[in-house]
């Protein structure tokens, strides 16, 4: 008798568990869009980002694309989640590690004529802790295997030639 | 089988062998965790992106897994009170509780410390960040419940049930950064690849960690014998034990 109170309990609580989860899958995946904290560029180049109100975009700083006006606190950069490039307008203060090649979250909204002006720039960095001189070892190695790479890809192509 | 785990946890004879586990545990988690600290504030090498300011996660993430570690208790000990009514478990859930939403505050505040400089907000609405903060509120509604209802009884069953039902919160917590478009980065330590983390780095954190573990298995064994003598103060156990004081 009290072995089939428990094992009632037991179901009860299980059931109570499985229900709650079920319900909260159904309800992250109806709210899945406010969920997503920003959009990619792609998203937002395929027009899936609201037009009307801001919104967040997410990706890299492009290289090289960091345009700082001379006489006020204005920039304009690339972001990229290399498959497409957005360009990126914000006036104020950035953040520590905004720089180039870093994953910023910009919150803004699209102009009229197609710009993204930002109010709020947030960086975002990655999972990874190293000392500066691993990192460094890393990125050298990276660029010996990209150029090893470029050299023989040559080779094998003037091969194939012959 | 069953009459000797019933013995074995009776609240008295639980509070008379966790006494000399109390020091055991507190000593090492006080020598680990100086230790731990020592390595990372001034043994650990800087972060390459992040400087000196990295150095909050030998807190910051050990306090965020203590969180999550610790509603895993407490809803594991709430089930088993609820279904197989050893009393002990509810009081070790009950104990648990305060230690928790501890840690879940000490992890959203040295996050917001952390997130200013790097990220540029002390807080944003994004998944990991909102699903802790649902963490905090189901410890403190587990503790609201628990002091609303003036029964015991009804008091462990009722909260108990919550904790249970909250453990939905924990994948969600874990997963978020995966699942969603975060702020936050993506998971360090916690996952099947290997940890992306120089080791100079990672061994303090593990300590701090461990420490982390330690301190909490002192503070619940504590508690826990707080928790049974007041709830065990009318029954006989505890009189003798306050006639021989």
């Amino acid at each position: 008798m009290a072995m089939n109170r428990r094992s009632r309990r037991k179901v009860l609580i299980f059931g109570i568990v499985f229900g709650v989860a079920v319900a909260t899958v159904l309800g992250l995946t109806a709210f899945e869009e406010n969920l997503l904290y920003f959009y990619s560029p792609t998203q937002v180049k395929a027009g899936e980002a609201p037009q009307q109100h801001s919104f967040r975009v997410g990706g890299l700083v492009v290289d090289g694309s960091v345009n700082r006006a001379p006489d006020s606190l204005t920039i304009e950069f690339d972001v990229t989640d290399n498959t497409e490039t957005m360009t990126i307008e914000y006036t104020g203060i950035l953040p520590d590690l905004f720089r180039e090649g870093q994953g910023i979250v910009a919150m803004g909204s699209l102009q009229a004529d197609g710009r993204f002006v930002a109010q709020e720039v947030l960086a975002k960095h990655d999972e990874n802790y190293m000392p500066p001189e691993v990192a460094d070892a890393l990125k050298t190695a990276e660029d010996a295997a990209k150029l090893k790479a470029i050299e023989s890809g040559a080779a094998n192509g003037s091969t194939g030639n012959i | 089988m069953w009459n000797w785990i019933q013995r074995f946890s009776s609240p008295k004879h639980f509070y008379s062998m966790s006494a000399p586990l109390i020091n055991v545990f507190a000593i090492s988690a006080l020598l680990i965790g100086i230790y731990g600290l020592y390595l990372g504030l001034f043994v650990a090498p800087t972060d390459y992106q992040q400087g000196e300011s990295y150095r909050i996660i030998f807190i910051h993430v050990p306090a965020a897994w203590m969180s999550l570690f610790i509603y895993m208790v407490m809803a594991i000990s709430s089930g088993i009170g609820i279904i197989w009514q050893i009393r002990l478990a509810d009081m070790v859930a009950a104990a648990s509780a305060p230690i928790g939403a501890s840690f879940a505050f000490l992890a959203l505040v040295t996050g917001a410390l952390w997130g200013k400089p790097m990220w540029g907000a002390y807080w944003v609405w994004d998944a990991r960040l909102t699903s802790e903060l649902i963490l905090l509120f189901l410890y403190l509604g587990y503790m609201a419940l628990q002091s609303a209802i003036d029964d015991q009884r009804s008091a462990d069953k009722a909260s108990g049930l919550l904790a249970i039902v909250g453990v939905v919160n924990i994948p969600i917590i874990h997963y978020s950064v995966e699942w969603w478009n975060t702020l936050h980065q993506g998971a360090t330590v916690a996952k099947f690849d290997k940890p992306s983390m120089h080791i100079d780095m990672l061994i303090p954190l593990m300590l701090m960690a461990l420490a982390f573990k330690l301190f909490y298995g002192a503070l619940v064994l504590v508690r826990t014998r707080n928790e049974a003598l007041y709830r065990d103060r009318n029954r006989r156990w505890v009189r003798e034990l306050i006639e021989k004081l």
